[in-house]
């Protein structure tokens, strides 16, 4: 191995490494506001990814469909619960949020996609209809079990993660799609070319961590989210409402996701069960911050970018086995510097 | 013959009688429910009994079936060796991988094994030994002495024994000794340990276990189908092998059968019909099965088995007998001599002292009352001398030896039993299994003869023994009761009977009389004035004041973790300083 290459390679870690990182923040951020373990994480990255891919191909997304249906069923739930419980002057907020703004949205992708419009365009459509699955996700899946341990949090995970890599094969069939990059440019600095897509990535991480950053220690929004992960039940007694904390985190998680995907669609090809493996990826990292902390996590992040990029160069067969092997050091690690009491199971 | 016997018999005719008239399709069907029914068998001792999820089964299943499809395919060995060395590669794996991962808490483990699930299944596909993503042809079938399984209608009968039999080996496992300390490793083990119960080494037995059958069911399908690729033993199968279970009911043991049968035919019907509906090819069946467990979680937390359970009304569990041999009890202290010495025992937690250098000591015969305002270090002094908290500095000793450096399951063995503050039972056990996990010492009989039921003699002995205790503290008629349907007086009186299945020669109740009735509490004294009679020793926490000042034979009084006084009760309820510490005094 040349410098060249070296250079080369750690570029490629690196992008790779921004993007596991967004996905272990938002990992740590679902985790310890709602205790869910959120492996269906990696999906939304795929679902950014190609609902971008089908709009730039001039052709109406899935997801567009699968926003509406969920909208229709969440505004069966809650219409019923609404009705059951006498208060009928609930119904026109969650018809408005549940029905009228997917069908919208969905009609606006349908009249915007064969026209081809800018690509900032197709992005931001391609966010306004992944990010609202998140908190639908929430709603549908997660919010009925607010109370079940994490285990049983993390086994409805899995099984969503089932449900929605399966939606995303009939979505985006089994073909992977890439889509043009963001940037052509490359820049000579000395003996290395970067590209501008990688510039893309990095830089766009760096920009949504700050403005997380920003969104935790300014606004009161931030600080209720933080609040709730400090102390559930102390949120909750201050009027912190579990609810809204969680719909509000699985936003937060969808949109970082799509986000990711987006900025990766263009570098590597992604498949509709890509996510699963990225977001374990994240998982990696996220480990390495014990769950709990972002800097540990982002640090973790590059690691597992690095040593991805560099053993798919020297055993580019075992580059999987290799990254999630890593894991296993890393849980010894940790289970030398825990010293938990176990959570008292009840059941 | 009780109604569940004759259902039971009547499915094991059903399940006999099988492949004599069913077509080929459901016979091959069946085969695999036999071996999903295997792997989610070990998931249900592991998971749902043991509270360790685990999502990486399907490489243990991998493990075993290119065990036996190497050595045999590339070396000629025979397929019976093969399966042990399957076991041994298997079973060593899953020693080292448990003893990492399963030290840690909750979350980490089944994130852990969905890693190595991964790391798994990407190196049976990258080996180029293996056959990569090909797999290996040529797997030999199996035969029984000269008597080829060739077809699956006579693998059928290979594959279903060792279901019925690895069902029995886990029911009866669980139904004794051992079992009830696996059972108990949900509470959060502090309970289990406190009664000598090795609860990290427990958890990696049943480990060893569930990956053991997994390699079982992998040699059965490498020699059924004669073939094996990476595929089978993707993490995608680890996760549903867990779904089989959690749609089974995790609790039950039957429910692996039922989990595995129900999502075989579920996922047989819905790849049939599925595609047609979408109109493509593809495995759209994992949208459903994913859709459904969500429900099931919300909706019925416990599985499919409870529905079941209806028409197979339970035959009791357990048998408390009348009358087995008593077991040897320890050699008792003589009255008076020295028995607990605590030499400026102290614990902070970081700033907070909680116990600041407190001394006392303790006479055996005697009982001790140790009392002060709430918050005042009781209850951490009790976790000191139990090994359940380290001092942060001082000493403690018992019958001249000094304790304060061992675990709790050593000091339990040196005579001290315990009682909690906030009740730790086993609400779905049985009174009786919970009385009997204090016995837990008292018995040597491992797994293996729990699994096989060669240790019912020792069992009757420990039954018998929690039966007496619940005698004599008057709690027999509940015998088989479930231990979470008590009222709260009762489960205190269950955790002193507990304790006394120890053997202890020095007994520590915390706040046992909290929630009794007034004849209850009358009962309490009584009981505790026999004991010291037959030269126990016991130390107790209680607010109660009328309860402890009749009953105890000194006190030592507690405020902010120090020791304010001493002595008899008498002179306690005269002392200034208590009466300022409880009343608070005159600024």
């Amino acid at each position: 191995m040349n410098l060249d290459i070296a250079l080369l390679l750690a570029q490629d870690g690196l992008t790779n490494g921004a993007i596991y990182a967004l996905l272990a923040l938002a990992l740590v951020l679902v985790f310890a506001v709602t205790r869910v373990i959120f492996v269906p994480q990696g999906e939304f990255v795929a679902y950014g990814a190609l609902t971008l891919a089908s709009l730039q191909l001039g052709k109406v997304p899935g997801t567009a469909w699968l926003l509406v249906c969920a909208g229709i069923v969440i505004a069966l739930i809650d219409g019923f619960i609404a009705l059951r419980e006498r208060k009928p002057h609930r119904l026109p907020r969650i018809l408005l949020e549940n029905l009228a703004f997917p069908v919208a949205l969905a009609g606006l992708t349908w009249w915007l996609a064969p026209q081809k419009p800018a690509l900032w365009v197709q992005v931001a459509l391609a966010l306004a209809l992944v990010v609202p699955l998140g908190p639908m996700l929430y709603r549908l899946a997660f919010q009925p079990l607010q109370s079940a341990s994490v285990l049983v949090l993390l086994i409805v995970a899995v099984a969503v993660h089932f449900a929605l890599t399966g939606l995303g094969l009939v979505f985006f069939g089994a073909e992977g799609s890439r889509t043009p990059a963001f940037s052509d440019a490359r820049f000579d600095v000395g003996a290395m070319s970067v590209s501008g897509q990688s510039l893309f990535v990095i830089g766009g991480s760096v920009v949504l961590i700050i403005a997380l950053y920003l969104f935790f220690e300014k606004t009161v929004y931030g600080k209720s989210l933080r609040a709730t992960a400090v102390n559930r039940l102390g949120a909750r007694l201050v009027g912190i409402s579990a609810t809204l904390a969680g719909r509000l985190t699985f936003t937060l998680a969808a949109a970082i996701g799509a986000v990711s995907g987006i900025l990766v669609a263009p570098i590597t090809t992604i498949y509709y069960d890509s996510g699963f493996l990225v977001g374990l990826k994240g998982f990696v990292a996220a480990i390495i911050g014990g769950m709990v902390s972002y800097p540990l996590a982002a640090v973790g992040a590059v690691l597992v970018g690095l040593l991805e990029s560099f053993s798919s160069f020297w055993a580019s067969a075992f580059k999987e086995v290799i990254v999630f092997t890593l894991i296993i050091p890393v849980l010894l690690w940790r289970s030398l510097r825990t010293h938990h009491l176990e959570e008292e199971e009840d059941e | 013959m009780s109604r569940s016997r004759i259902l039971f018999a009547a499915f094991l005719a059903a399940l006999a009688l099988g492949p004599a008239f069913l077509p080929e399709f459901y016979v091959t069907l069946l085969n695999y429910i036999g071996l999903y029914s295997l792997v989610a068998l070990g998931l249900v001792l592991l998971t749902g009994v043991g509270g360790l999820t685990s999502f990486g089964q399907a490489a243990f299943v991998g493990l075993g079936a290119y065990a036996t499809a190497y050595l045999t395919v590339a070396h000629g060995v025979s397929p019976w060796l093969t399966l042990f060395i399957g076991f041994a590669l298997t079973g060593t794996v899953a020693l080292l991988l448990g003893a990492i991962t399963l030290r840690l808490s909750g979350h980490y483990l089944p994130l852990g094994t969905i890693a190595w699930g991964i790391s798994l299944y990407y190196l049976f596909g990258n080996l180029e030994f293996l056959g990569g993503q090909t797999g290996m042809t040529g797997v030999p079938g199996l035969s029984i002495f000269g008597f080829a399984l060739d077809t699956g209608r006579k693998y059928y009968y290979l594959v279903w024994v060792l279901v019925i039999a690895a069902v029995f080996s886990i029911q009866n496992l669980l139904n004794s000794r051992p079992g009830r300390a696996i059972r108990s490793l949900r509470g959060g083990g502090v309970m289990a340990e406190s009664f000598g119960v090795d609860t990290a080494g427990l958890k990696i037995i049943i480990f060893v276990y569930a990956a053991l059958l997994a390699s079982l069911s992998g040699w059965l399908y490498a020699h059924l189908l004669r073939f094996v690729n990476p595929t089978p033993f993707s993490i995608n199968i680890g996760i549903e092998y867990l779904f089989m279970v959690v749609i089974g009911g995790a609790r039950f043991v039957w429910g692996a059968v039922v989990g595995a049968g129900l999502l075989a035919v579920l996922k047989e019907w819905l790849q049939g019909i599925l595609p047609k509906i979408v109109g493509q090819a593809g495995e759209f069946e994992t949208i459903v099965l994913g859709i459904l467990l969500v429900l099931l979680l919300q909706r019925a937390r416990e599985g499919l088995m409870p529905f079941f359970q209806r028409w197979f009304p339970q035959s009791r569990w357990v048998e408390a007998p009348q009358s087995a041999p008593a077991l040897p009890q320890r050699e008792r202290p003589r009255p008076g001599e020295q028995i607990l010495e605590a030499r400026a025992a102290r614990k902070q937690f970081g700033g907070l002292v909680a116990v600041n250098d407190l001394s006392f000591e303790m006479a055996s015969g005697e009982i001790l009352g140790l009392i002060g305002p709430n918050g005042a270090g009781k209850s951490t002094m009790f976790n000191l001398i139990t090994g359940v908290l380290p001092l942060s500095g001082g000493e403690i000793h018992f019958r001249g030896e000094r304790i304060d450096r061992l675990p709790s399951r050593q000091i339990v063995r040196r005579g001290i039993a315990r009682t909690f503050q906030h009740v730790h039972i086993r609400p779905t056990m049985s009174v009786v299994e919970n009385v009997a996990i204090g016995a837990h010492l008292r018995g040597q009989r491992g797994v293996v003869a729990a699994a096989l039921h060669r240790e019912r003699a020792e069992e009757a002995t420990l039954l018998h023994e929690a039966r007496k205790q619940l005698e004599r503290v008057g709690l027999v008629e509940h015998l088989y009761d479930q231990a979470g349907s008590l009222a709260l007086g009762q489960q205190r009186i269950l955790e002193i009977a507990r304790a006394l299945c120890a053997d202890p020669v020095l007994l520590l109740l915390d706040e046992p009389a909290a929630g009794l009735r007034y004849r209850e509490k009358e009962a309490l004294t009584d009981l505790l004035r026999r004991l010291k009679g037959e030269g126990m020793s016991v130390l107790l926490v209680e607010h109660d004041m009328d309860f402890v000042m009749n009953l105890v034979d000194r006190l030592v009084v507690m405020d902010f973790g120090e020791r304010i006084a001493a002595g008899l009760p008498r002179e306690i309820q005269t002392n200034p300083m208590v009466l300022e510490a409880y009343l608070g005094g005159v600024e």
